[in-house]
């Protein structure tokens, strides 16, 4: 995991406490959590089924599935989901599981 | 629940349709898959702080009209919900908030826009390199930018995103350009349009002009473009006037285009035809939008580029055909208002051809190298589809069987052009020959709590 700050939030607002991987994050709340991980420094989100390179988000809107993250258990694009207080986030563990295939 | 239409996508062809429904008298459901209206192009407008609403333009801001007009009374707007299967005449399953839901119309319009063009190029795996888009998206609804970036690839986004940051005062490092003046030169054949759109020409040299003023170096013909680095994006690589350079960046945005988003068009089989000036598929429509399945609707870019403007013109017209089928509206009365949405619409098009010509996607990127990745999902190189093809594999529906391409996550939208580009060029096929991947439900991924969760109840608690 990389913690180099490569974005700048323009504004700040109040913040929520998550957890990534174990390690407590402050987020701004109701924010888009794939922006606000970006925005916090988290570098790589998963790490792909097939050769283990590392992923971060791509396209922001929902169609590259490179964000996926796990939510309280839930494998689920982080670009599609807000940040809510408490939210337990962690890299996937098995790509598979949750997404369907065509 | 049933209605007389249902419009997939609140951008700015679905929002001006679902006004132009509500005010002809159909029933109209509007679903959109963000928590807020606007699709990419108006991405959170209504949210947006006065700070950053300048950083944007009064382009994005001018998306408000739009959004407001959704809460006129007779809308059924659905937000968050994501539509992963369109079923014959016409059952829509979508997830909302956990649940698996579903809604009947007797007509649809399709306005789920454009997707960025895939530009597979070496490294665009990467984190920390995203679209253009992506840098957009990130600006416009969370206020994030980069810090120390770069921007490669061709076209008017490229600049616009350039020159939102140079305001947001974090320019980027440079900007590495793959259109070549000979580009321009035969763009300029088109500049009768583009004097009629010259609108758009004078904004994109005021846009040039902030970025020449910010002194962000730009780098016009370059080639052999990479992207370096190994657990993120270090320097990007390339040839300008004959000479090899390096420029140091942590974040990469690529930008050569938009095309149209396909998966719900083709998941309903509808005819898609390739469109050499945009190079892509394009679906066949008539002049209302219509597609050849029967009620079935397309406006906005996923009919073909035309941007923000256009796309608002082409929903109100599907909208003007479905309101005549629906004995709502005379004939004469639809084509008497059709004129002007008309005359509209051609003088938001007249200047595409210009910049279609002068901005053409990266050659590099359409049929990439060998060694280059082109399923970002499955991970198969430009290489090992060029090897398919030579073991006698003609369309992309055989590469899934081969190597899986097109078979991840994200269900070929960032691969499917490439495939078809590789093997149209391997055996020496045109694009309508080869074909486009066969596009299946569920469009988005479903779990089986969603699915558990859908029943009658839910059904009634959406009415």
């Amino acid at each position: 995991m990389k913690h180099v700050l490569t974005f700048l939030e323009l504004e700040s607002g109040p913040r929520v406490d998550v957890t990534w991987d174990g390690t407590a994050l402050s987020l701004p709340e109701g924010s888009n959590l794939a922006a606000a991980m970006l925005a916090a420094g988290v570098g790589v989100f998963r790490h792909t089924p097939v050769s283990k390179a590392p992923r971060s988000p791509f396209c922001m809107m929902g169609t590259c599935f490179d964000c996926l993250v796990e939510i309280d258990g839930v494998t689920r694009q982080a670009c599609m989901v807000e940040v809510t207080e408490g939210m337990v986030i962690s890299q996937p563990q098995e790509l598979g599981g949750q997404v369907n295939e065509m | 629940m049933k209605c007389d239409l249902v419009i997939i996508g609140a951008g700015p062809a679905g929002m001006a349709a679902a006004a132009e429904a509500s005010e002809l008298g159909l029933s109209v459901t509007i679903i959109d898959e963000q928590p807020r209206a606007g699709g990419q192009i108006y991405r959170d407008v209504d949210k947006v702080s006065p700070s950053r609403a300048p950083i944007l333009g009064t382009d994005y801001t001018d998306g408000k009209r739009l959004t407001e007009s959704l809460r006129q009374s007779g809308i059924e707007y659905l937000p968050g919900a994501v539509v992963w299967a369109i079923e014959d005449q016409f059952r829509i399953m979508y997830t909302c908030e956990g649940r698996g839901a579903q809604i009947q119309a007797d007509r649809i319009l399709l306005a789920t826009g454009a997707l960025e063009r895939p530009m597979p190029i070496p490294g665009w795996t990467l984190p920390g390199v995203m679209t253009a888009g992506a840098g957009q998206i990130l600006l416009k609804q969370s206020g994030v930018v980069a810090k120390k970036s770069v921007l490669v690839g061709s076209g008017p986004l490229l600049y616009l995103i350039a020159a939102q940051m140079v305001r947001a005062g974090t320019p980027p490092v440079a900007m590495i350009e793959t259109q070549t003046r000979s580009d321009l030169g035969r763009a300029l054949w088109h500049v009768g349009g583009a004097l009629r759109g010259w609108r758009y020409i004078m904004k994109g040299l005021k846009m040039l002009a902030e970025i020449t003023l910010a002194r962000v170096p730009r780098y016009s013909g370059a080639s052999d473009i990479a992207i370096e680095g190994d657990d993120a994006a270090k320097a990007v690589t390339f040839i300008y006037k004959g000479r090899e350079r390096r420029i140091d960046c942590d974040i990469v945005f690529l930008h050569h285009g938009v095309v149209p988003n396909p998966q719900a068009s083709r998941s309903l089989r509808i005819s898609h035809n390739w469109n050499a000036a945009q190079q892509s598929f394009v679906p066949k429509l008539d002049e209302w939008g219509q597609s050849d399945v029967a009620g079935v609707f397309i406006a906005g870019d996923g009919a073909g580029i035309g941007g923000a403007k256009a796309a608002e013109q082409a929903g109100r017209l599907a909208v003007l055909k479905i309101a005549e089928d629906s004995a709502l509206l005379s004939t004469q009365d639809r084509d008497l208002k059709a004129a002007p949405l008309r005359r509209e619409l051609g003088r938001e098009l007249a200047a595409r051809p210009f910049l279609d010509t002068a901005y053409p996607p990266y050659i590099a990127a359409l049929t990439p190298d060998d060694n280059t990745t082109i399923c970002r999902c499955e991970e198969v190189t430009a290489g090992e589809i060029r090897g398919y093809a030579k073991l006698g594999c003609l369309g992309p529906n055989q590469t899934k069987a081969f190597g899986r391409a097109g078979m991840g996550p994200c269900q070929g939208r960032y691969c499917g052009l490439t495939v078809t580009a590789l093997l149209a060029d391997a055996n020496r096929q045109s694009p309508d020959e080869t074909g486009y991947y066969r596009i299946r439900a569920p469009l988005k991924p479903v779990t089986l709590g969603e699915l558990a969760a859908m029943d009658d109840m839910v059904q009634n608690s959406a009415e």
